[in-house]
């Protein structure tokens, strides 16, 4: 069979950071192409690429569809040649019905009156493709997320679609849910449309795949072929995450002490679906410069355990106790969770973590105004010293401290925030995400301060999507997935396929 | 900006920047003073003279004693990304209850002050209540209260007006700080008094410059900041004198002066200002700093609630009647004095000078050209086009 698309050669950049280098894509007509990897490895933006979400011109390569080199300026030039792609998050207007859904932006209508009819009896033929037994006046916001994705998967079907792309379709659905999208596939696949199915769930892939690409770090290392012999899941996670680990981490010496934190029976609940459950329980502890990473995927609740833990700014119905050097402490409001020492630096500084129309003084403060303090009137003089004690020992690049927030690069935001959390004077730092979307240079002055905190007596704990960077950086690494920890390694046991190994493992035993 | 510098990179030297350099930088607060300036030579010059007649001044003051002091509240409503519409229908509430425990029930005027005030204060509650604890948008819950307490106060009046009130309540918006000496119609006490309030200005101006310069992050320019000072303490005296040559400063612009400057402090110098301002700016990070956002929106909208209130009452002894009709659509009035004066609308932005200067500017505009004679029908269209065109500008200062 001839090959569909071809995406030769694709390298992509943004400010500071190479997300794709020369990046090969095949996929033939009528098949189920699995593309994997970790998280930022790159296959998200790859797919935007695809999409026409990144136009032609941001990016260097060619794409070829049908034997046609193709420049897409926006999604609707790839929408019209019958590339679809459904992503993570569903693009559904939820007080809206299945049918005005499916036609949005599409409606056929005759002097710009909708033909009514004519939707509901193409919407009820699309829902019975793809078996969904609702009636086509149903809002989406009555729907599960099961149904929703179908809905989604209908929408693309009303346009002829001839290559179907679907990002991580399974990760908010149950098993039977599961089992049917990955049915619905093989049927497309019957009918001559051909999917790339981007997934973590390896059972998934080979349940499903012809072939499988993996990316890793922005390039493409390897393409196997499951129709000729059955790939293991070993063999998958090896291309996965096989880098040699660089030296890109200050070295340190640790000297951990008596544990600071302890957390037991930790379960948190969801805050709108309050039956479900999404800390399941988890106990643990962090000492005395210690460094001690959490590893999952995205969606395992690792920024839930955080953020519940520091003053229930996530979740409903907590339970569990919680020690700070030996006693309990009440940690049921941000403001008793910073008093008992905690600090919680968010992995989204933008929208949580700064005020960004305020200069770096104010936002350095503004978790300890009593420290600058006299009574409740600021002495602004010393607060300026606070916010240039931290520009120099944080090296924060800035043309003044009275420079607004918004106007720094990410990594120079972030020093701002790492800065606003030391001066509140915490025993133990949860960091989520510390380097995300930071460039290479930066990244490694944040390690720097980390191992430098970590010397000082706190106790760390780093939340990473990024499994080098734990490795790197860690003296103690847990595996979260779930809502549950799944395994837990010291600095010298842990390795990237140790830790894959343990989050799949744990996966496959629910999924069965 | 990122670069892989070495950690101990160098800090480039504070940047000096020269006058006009300045000026461009602090273009958004100048400017509006700069317009206040411009628009009160028009119209003095328009109405020949008329505009800066002691006794026109003085009416001035008075007509806009409860606009400004309503706008330092709303100034903090709109910081913390809310809006409150029922102001007007408060001043009309509350004047209200003044005039029937006054002269309808006799009560002395000290305890019905209070009385008041503690209303006002308790309507802020009841609203802020439910935008800060409830989420319900500000929008709504006080297009309800406007509509509510419009209802409450024809309720109340049974639709009459009230009237008169005691004659010591009346000094609040009436009376003059009293003369201790007269010198030929020049009421000495005043300008004694406005002499203070310049040199005190000044004084602190200077102590605060004193302090920058020690810490070296004065950026003014030296001639800049002399001559600015020069400027507002010449202004101060000139229209203590002006006030002086009439009756005299009038109690209410002392009330006014106090509250301009306590608010300024609280907004500038104080935690609870610093978070208010972080609370409108970005409201998820207030709240993961450790900040009570609830409770400090609830605290903007009481504060609101009880200058709403002082307002009622310095306007029902104003007229020296409570009327049905008071307060009416004053809270359009108040809201754009706070847009004109900077204010932004998504939150966190917003100064009280700018406010005060807002205010004036709607006073002005109103003052001048009711003395021109426009109708009242052209004074609100071209008071419309003023508050869009002052927010264009801000606006497009911003972007470019």
């Amino acid at each position: 069979m001839g090959a569909i698309l071809e995406m030769r050669g694709i390298s992509k950049s943004f400010p500071g950071v190479k997300a794709l280098s020369n990046v090969n894509l095949t996929v033939e007509a009528g098949e189920i192409h699995a593309v994997v990897g970790e998280n930022g490895a790159g296959k998200s933006t790859l797919m935007k690429v695809l999409s026409g979400v990144y136009p032609h011109g941001s990016y260097e390569g060619d794409i070829v569809f049908d034997g046609e080199e193709r420049r897409f300026r926006t999604i609707a030039d790839s929408e019209k040649i019958g590339i679809i792609i459904i992503h993570q998050e569903l693009a559904l207007v939820p007080l809206l019905s299945i049918a005005e859904n499916i036609f949005l932006g599409n409606e056929p209508a005759r002097f710009g009156v909708i033909d009514r009819s004519f939707v509901f009896r193409r919407t009820q033929e699309l829902l019975r493709k793809v078996g969904l037994k609702e009636s086509p006046d149903t809002l989406i916001t009555n729907l599960g997320v099961g149904k929703q994705q179908l809905v989604e998967i209908a929408k693309a079907l009303s346009k002829e679609v001839r290559l179907l792309i679907l990002d991580e379709p399974t990760a908010s659905l149950n098993e039977t849910d599961s089992a049917a999208l990955l049915d619905l596939l093989l049927e497309f696949k019957a009918h001559g449309i051909a999917s790339i199915l981007i997934s973590h769930k390896l059972n998934e892939i080979s349940k499903v795949a012809d072939r499988i690409t993996v990316i890793r770090d922005g390039a493409t290392v390897d393409t196997l072929d499951c129709r000729a012999e059955a790939i293991s899941e070993d063999r998958i996670i090896r291309a996965m995450v096989g880098r040699p680990l660089a030296d890109r981490y200050p070295p340190r010496t640790p000297k951990i002490g008596e544990p600071i934190l302890s957390v037991r029976d930790w379960r948190v609940h969801h805050p709108i679906h309050q039956d479900r459950v999404v800390i399941k329980g988890v106990s643990f502890h962090v000492r005395r410069g210690e460094v001690l990473g959490i590893a999952g995927l995205m969606g395992a609740g690792r920024t839930e355990l955080a953020m519940s833990l520091f003053g229930k700014a996530y979740g409903k119905r907590i339970s569990g106790s919680v020690e700070m050097e030996g006693r309990p402490v009440d940690v049921s409001t941000i403001e008793k969770a910073v008093d008992a020492g905690l600090a919680y630096v968010t992995e989204d500084r933008k929208t949580l973590g700064l005020v960004l129309a305020e200069d770096i003084v104010k936002n350095v403060t503004l978790a300890n105004l009593p420290g600058v303090s006299r009574g409740t009137v600021i002495d602004d003089m010393q607060e300026l010293k606070v916010a240039n004690s931290y520009r120099q020992s944080l090296a924060i690049r800035c043309s003044s401290v009275y420079q607004q927030t918004v106007n720094l690069s990410g990594g120079n935001q972030q020093k701002v925030v790492l800065s606003k959390w030391l001066f509140s004077g915490p025993k133990v730092l949860i960091l989520d995400e510390p380097t995300r979307g930071i460039d290479v240079g930066a990244k490694y002055e944040i390690y720097s301060i980390i191992n430098k905190l970590a010397d000082d007596g706190k106790a760390v704990v780093m939340i990473s999507s990024e499994m080098p960077e734990l490795l790197g950086m860690c003296d103690r690494i847990l595996v979260m997935n779930e809502g549950a920890f799944v395994g837990e390694f010291t600095a010298a046991e842990a390795s990237q396929e140790a830790i894959m190994r343990s989050i799949m493992q744990s996966t496959m035993k629910k999924t069965g | 900006m990122d670069q892989r510098a070495p950690a101990q990179a160098l800090q480039p030297p504070p940047s000096r920047p020269s006058g006009a350099g300045f000026l461009q930088s602090n273009i958004r607060e100048y400017g509006m003073m700069l317009s206040l300036f411009v628009i009160m030579v028009l119209f003095e010059v328009l109405t020949n003279g008329t505009l800066l007649k002691p006794l026109n001044l003085t009416n001035l003051i008075l007509q806009n004693s409860y606009i400004v002091i309503m706008a330092l509240g709303m100034l903090l409503v709109i910081v913390a990304g809310h809006i409150d519409l029922s102001v007007g229908s408060v001043v009309g509430f509350v004047g209200a209850l003044a005039a029937v425990m006054m002269v309808q029930w006799d009560i002395h005027y000290v305890p019905a002050t209070i009385a008041c005030l503690a209303v006002g204060a308790l309507i802020g509650a009841a609203q802020g209540y439910w935008v800060a604890f409830f989420k319900i948008p500000s929008f709504i819950v006080t297009l309800a209260g406007m509509l509510v307490f419009k209802g409450l106060t024809l309720a109340l009046l049974a639709g009459q007006s009230v009237g008169p009130f005691p004659k010591e309540f009346q000094l609040l918006s009436s009376g003059f700080i009293p003369d201790l000496f007269s010198v030929q119609g020049l009421k000495v006490t005043s300008l004694v008094i406005g002499l203070a309030l310049a040199a005190v200005m000044v004084m602190v101006n200077v102590k605060g410059r004193a302090t920058q310069v020690k810490h070296g992050v004065e950026n003014e320019p030296f001639g800049f900041f002399v001559a600015k000072n020069a400027i507002f303490a010449g202004l101060i005296v000139y229209f203590a004198y002006l006030l002086s040559s009439y009756k005299g400063l009038p109690n209410v612009l002392i009330v006014m002066a106090l509250l301009i400057g306590l608010y300024t402090f609280v907004t500038n110098r104080t935690t609870i200002g610093r978070r208010i301002y972080a609370l409108g700016g970005n409201e998820k990070a207030a709240r993961l700093s450790g900040i009570k956002t609830e409770r400090l929106t609830f605290l903007t909208f009481v504060n609101m609630g009880l200058l709403a209130g002082l307002a009622g009452l310095i306007f029902a002894a104003r007229l020296n009647t409570a009327t049905p009709k008071a307060g009416l659509g004053f809270e359009l009035d108040v809201i754009a004095a706070c847009f004109i004066g900077g204010a932004s609308a998504s939150g966190g932005v917003g100064k009280v000078i700018g406010a005060v200067i807002g205010a004036f500017v709607m006073g002005v505009m109103n003052n001048g050209m009711s003395i021109l004679g426009v109708g009242i029908d052209y004074q609100q269209v071209i008071k419309g086009l003023v508050l869009l065109a002052a927010v264009f500008l801000d606006v497009y200062n911003k972007n470019k």
